[in-house]
């Protein structure tokens, strides 16, 4: 569904795909409004029980109101009630919409009813972004109750040779109250992690949220794994991919719009998920995914916006800079990493060599030293070899984390920028049957003349509400892009400081132990008579 | 014995001058012989142009051989190399350690990257160009230190040697104060002593597999073999590991730069973050350079050193061997000639004389290699204590910084 999405934005045509786009945004509608309606559920608003239910399983609705603390604010109620189409038609829409969509929902999304299907107007987009606008306190508080652990461990390979996988066990620790239980533990592969992303993707990423990247493949590194190669670079990639998948999910479940969404649920949660074959690079799915991306490049080349806002400027330029810097301290850093391995094996070989000049030396006391020499030279080398990867766990995962984390967010700003252009074609659409609509006053035959007139004031006011909405959802992204970067930054500042530091820390505890081995060292080296 | 030395080195507009240079490493193998005044030499200064060093060595004698009390001149390796030579070739000498001679300045490999750190001038900020020429000027200036501590070293060993100090060469080396006039070794010279060097390794291993009378030899000759070995390979996994270590401290050095860029341009608060840590990195990495260093003259050198000396002793071996050829021979042929009756006395004489060198040779070198002996335990002991005390005072040195940056950076937070 999501390619036919993007198609459709592409196109912006009003043929079916379009009303297909309007029954997805209404099913991202319902799970917005499914939290925003739980504290009217509370208040005892009997109105949406019934469409509550199909989310019982999923979110249960008193705790889940804690969850949702960042709705309750009284102007968030507000917006939505100004919504002229009446939301009962919205739910329905969804219901139908979501069988038809992701199989894999509906077993959260238990069959409700399924009415029929009324004529849709764009109109339910607006609320898909009429969000709390002070939503910034209180995700402050939200924060406070922050409380998941997210575990990826145990890779575990099933399967022989090319068809073969890695098995990670993937444990969530929470008392947050969305989750069914307190303690789930499921099994995962690869795959379901980047058929999580793409959907989260295609969800949100187009409101301007910025979703987290999922790890890279690597088709050689997978494949040495598959082989059955037990070497040491296999066991690395191995325990590479597994940290990546596991700070992969913790970043996920930090935003606390993806928190919610039922996909992350069903990911952590239920213990069988549908193979996530859209994500393999050769798929149907893949292809299209390519030719999207080609398209999506081509766009971005060809829009040009007229920029009125400096913040969203400023902010774009900052994060090229940023983009660029981190790009090439992540070089630097791999760099150190190499040359740290490099030196913990020549120390290694230096040592065996130093132990052996002491084996030849036929002076006692000077043979004793040298063979100690040797053995702090050993000692050392495995100390290189431990700071090189702390170096690398630290801190080069960290900056390869946020190097794509920052493509991520340039494509945000890509999306805004496509929303303008819409909003922008939307208007000159408009003009244009409003020139139509004045030609059609000197043209044609007066019988046909009322049809035709009538039918040009109808797509005047289709395109005036477009125009409506393309500026509604112009300045609803802008506003999402300016919480999401404050966010990003405020998680960029703490993240960075806390590896820093403990990478500091790391250094430290080398420079401790070399001053204790070379103090060790230092008397039999005066010893010698 | 503190030194100054006055490097200028001209590179086509760009003149850099830096002295006073504390030199430590020529005490590396000259443990206890500065402590005779009646013969002291030196090289008080250095001079560094475009393809050769100008050396300026000082001597301080109290013999009445020499003109003055005191004095200088100015030599070039090729004379270091000439009055070596002069040692290995003569007869008298057979029976002593030859100190070996001081390697050839190679300052291409520093040279090279000078040249294309100049060529690479535009595709750098300014500050990178600056910290880089830093760098291999300071490079240039470690290695220029070295060349001129292996050519004093040379000329102290000979001078603190109870026979060789006396060799005329060396007076005329150290007091002749206009060119000695030798040049380096055209193309024939150099094939001829190729050859030669071939003769003798084979000629060697002949020798070698003589099996000595004396026990002494006999357990000098293996142990000086192995031994040998293994300090070459130690010496080169040494070097392979400063190496590394040099180009880790690299690595720290441009992650300070992009941290510092990074910090000027971050909008956050880790903008002070990065700045703070840019700083503490630039200063580590300084201390790590100077552990790599440090690691290149005590140990480094040291196992170098004692690759040349380890081979010159096997030279002295080679010849006490050669001699006890000659002398067997000797008695065989003088066998043969009483059996003859035939050139007796010619035989007696010869072998009167092989036996005499022999005996000569073999004397001194039992000295020599006990000497050996001795040196090398000292050396190695005064530059293993060495290393472990600089080694503790650089991990001190990065620990109180690593600290105290730690301490200002989780006060911030």
């Amino acid at each position: 569904m999501s390619c036919m999405r993007r198609f459709c934005h592409e196109t912006q045509s009003h043929d079916s795909l379009h009303s297909c786009m309007c029954r997805r945004s209404v099913a991202l509608l319902l799970l917005k409004m499914s939290e925003e309606r739980d504290p009217a559920a509370l208040s005892g608003s009997a109105q949406t029980e019934g469409e509550e239910d199909l989310f019982v399983s999923a979110m249960e609705s008193p705790e889940a109101a804690r969850l949702s603390a960042e709705d309750i604010s009284p102007s968030s109620n507000g917006p939505r009630d100004d919504d002229p189409d009446d939301p009962d038609d919205l739910f329905a829409e969804a219901t139908e919409e979501v069988s038809l969509d992701s199989p894999e929902r509906q077993p959260i999304l238990s069959d409700g009813p399924s009415p029929a299907i009324t004529p849709v107007t764009i109109s339910p987009r607006v609320d898909v972004f009429d969000r709390s606008p002070d939503l910034d306190e209180d995700e402050e508080e939200n924060r406070d109750t922050f409380d998941i652990q997210i575990s990826v461990s145990d890779p575990e390979k099933v399967g022989d040779g090319m068809n073969a996988y890695m098995v990670y066990k993937v444990m969530t620790k929470t008392s947050l109250s969305i989750f069914s239980r307190d303690e789930v533990c499921v099994k995962r592969r690869f795959s379901d992690f980047l058929g999580l992303h793409s959907k989260l993707a295609s969800k949100y990423m187009h409101m301007g949220y910025i979703v987290p990247p999922a790890p890279e493949k690597s088709i050689v590194g997978m494949t040495k794994v598959k082989v059955g190669k037990e070497d040491l670079s296999s066991v690395e990639f191995v325990e590479k991919r597994r940290s990546a998948l596991e700070r992969y999910l913790l970043r996920t479940v930090k935003h606390p719009a993806l928190l919610k969404d039922p996909d992350v649920l069903q990911f952590l949660e239920s213990s069988e998920l549908p193979r996530a074959v859209s994500t393999q690079a050769l798929s149907g799915a893949g292809i299209l995914r390519m030719v999207n991306k080609a398209a999506d490049a081509v766009n971005k080349m060809t829009i040009k916006m007229n920029e009125s806002d400096a913040w969203f400027e400023e902010k774009q330029q900052q994060f090229e800079n940023l983009d660029v810097q981190l790009r090439k301290l992540h070089a630097s850093v791999e760099s150190l990493v190499c040359h740290r391995k490099e030196l913990s094996v020549n120390t290694a070989s230096f040592a065996k060599s130093a132990a052996m000049l002491g084996n030849s030396e036929d002076h006692t006391a000077l043979s004793r030293a040298l063979s100690q020499l040797a053995e702090v030279e050993e000692k050392i080398d495995q100390l290189h070899q431990d700071q090189s990867y702390a170096d690398f766990y630290l801190i080069s995962e960290l900056l390869g984390d946020y190097v794509r984390l920052i493509t991520a967010v340039k494509g945000v700003f890509d999306q805004r920028m496509k929303a303008w252009a819409k909003w922008q074609d939307a208007q000159v659409m408009l003009q244009r049957k409003r020139e139509a609509e004045a030609k059609l006053q000197y043209a044609s035959k007066p019988d046909k003349l009322q049809q035709a007139t009538d039918e040009i004031r109808e797509e005047i006011e289709e395109w005036e509400g477009k125009v409506q909405q393309g500026e509604r959802d112009f300045e609803q992204i802008s506003k999402n892009i300016r919480r999401e970067v404050g966010r990003f930054e405020k998680d960029r500042v703490k993240d960075f400081r806390v590896v820093i530091i403990k990478y500091l820390e790391s250094l430290v505890h080398t420079q401790q132990q070399l001053i204790k081995y070379w103090e060790a060292f230092l008397p039999e080296a005066k010893a010698i008579a | 014995m503190k030194q100054t030395f006055c490097v200028i080195f001209k590179k086509e507009s760009s003149i850099i001058a830096v002295d006073s240079i504390s030199c430590g490493p020529h005490c590396l193998m000259n443990v206890d012989l500065q402590t005779d005044a009646t013969l002291q030499v030196d090289i008080s200064d250095a001079l560094s142009e475009r393809d050769k060093v100008k050396f300026t060595v000082h001597t301080k004698s109290t013999l009445p051989n020499f003109k003055q009390n005191e004095f200088s001149v100015v030599r070039q390796h090729e004379e270091f190399i000439w009055l070596h030579d002069s040692f290995v070739e003569n007869e008298e000498y057979a029976g002593y350690i030859i100190p070996p001679a001081p390697p050839r300045p190679d300052f291409d490999a520093s040279r090279e990257k000078l040249q294309k750190l100049g060529e690479g001038e535009g595709s750098m900020t300014k500050e990178e160009f600056t910290k880089m020429k830093q760098e291999l000027e300071a490079e240039y200036l470690a290695i220029f230190k070295k060349t001129v501590a292996m050519h004093e070293v040379f000329l102290c060993r000979v001078a603190a040697h109870p026979v060789l100090r006396k060799d005329l060469n060396f007076h005329v080396f150290l007091e002749y104060n206009q060119d000695l006039s030798v040049r380096g070794k055209n193309k024939k010279e150099r094939l001829e002593d190729f050859f030669k060097n071939v003769v003798k390794s084979a000629d060697g291993v002949l020798v070698a597999g003589v099996k000595d009378v004396d026990d002494f030899f006999e357990h000098e000759k293996t142990f000086l073999l192995e031994y040998h070995n293994r300090v070459k390979e130690a010496s080169a996994k040494s070097d392979r590991k400063i190496r590394s270590h040099k180009n880790a401290a690299d690595d720290i050095n441009r992650i300070a730069s992009t941290l510092y860029t990074l910090g000027t341009q971050d909008s956050t608060d880790l903008c002070k973050f990065f700045l703070k840590v840019s700083e503490l990195f630039e200063k580590t990495r300084k201390i790590e350079a100077r552990v790599a260093a440090d690691e290149d003259l005590k140990l480094a050198d040291l196992l170098k050193y004692y690759l040349r000396e380890s081979q010159a002793a096997k030279d002295l071996l080679y010849r006490r061997g050669r001699a006890l050829v000659d002398y067997e021979n000797a008695n065989k042929a003088l066998d043969k000639a009483r059996a003859k009756n035939k050139d007796v006395l010619q035989a007696e004489t010869t072998q009167q004389v092989c036996c005499q060198k022999f005996e000569k040779i073999s004397e001194s070198a039992k000295q020599e290699l006990i000497d050996f002996k001795t040196r090398r335990v000292a050396a190695f002991r005064k530059n293993l204590v060495e290393l472990a005390e600089l080694e503790l005072k650089h991990a001190k040195g990065n620990l109180q910084l690593l600290q105290s940056c730690l301490g200002v950076l989780k006060g911030d937070t």
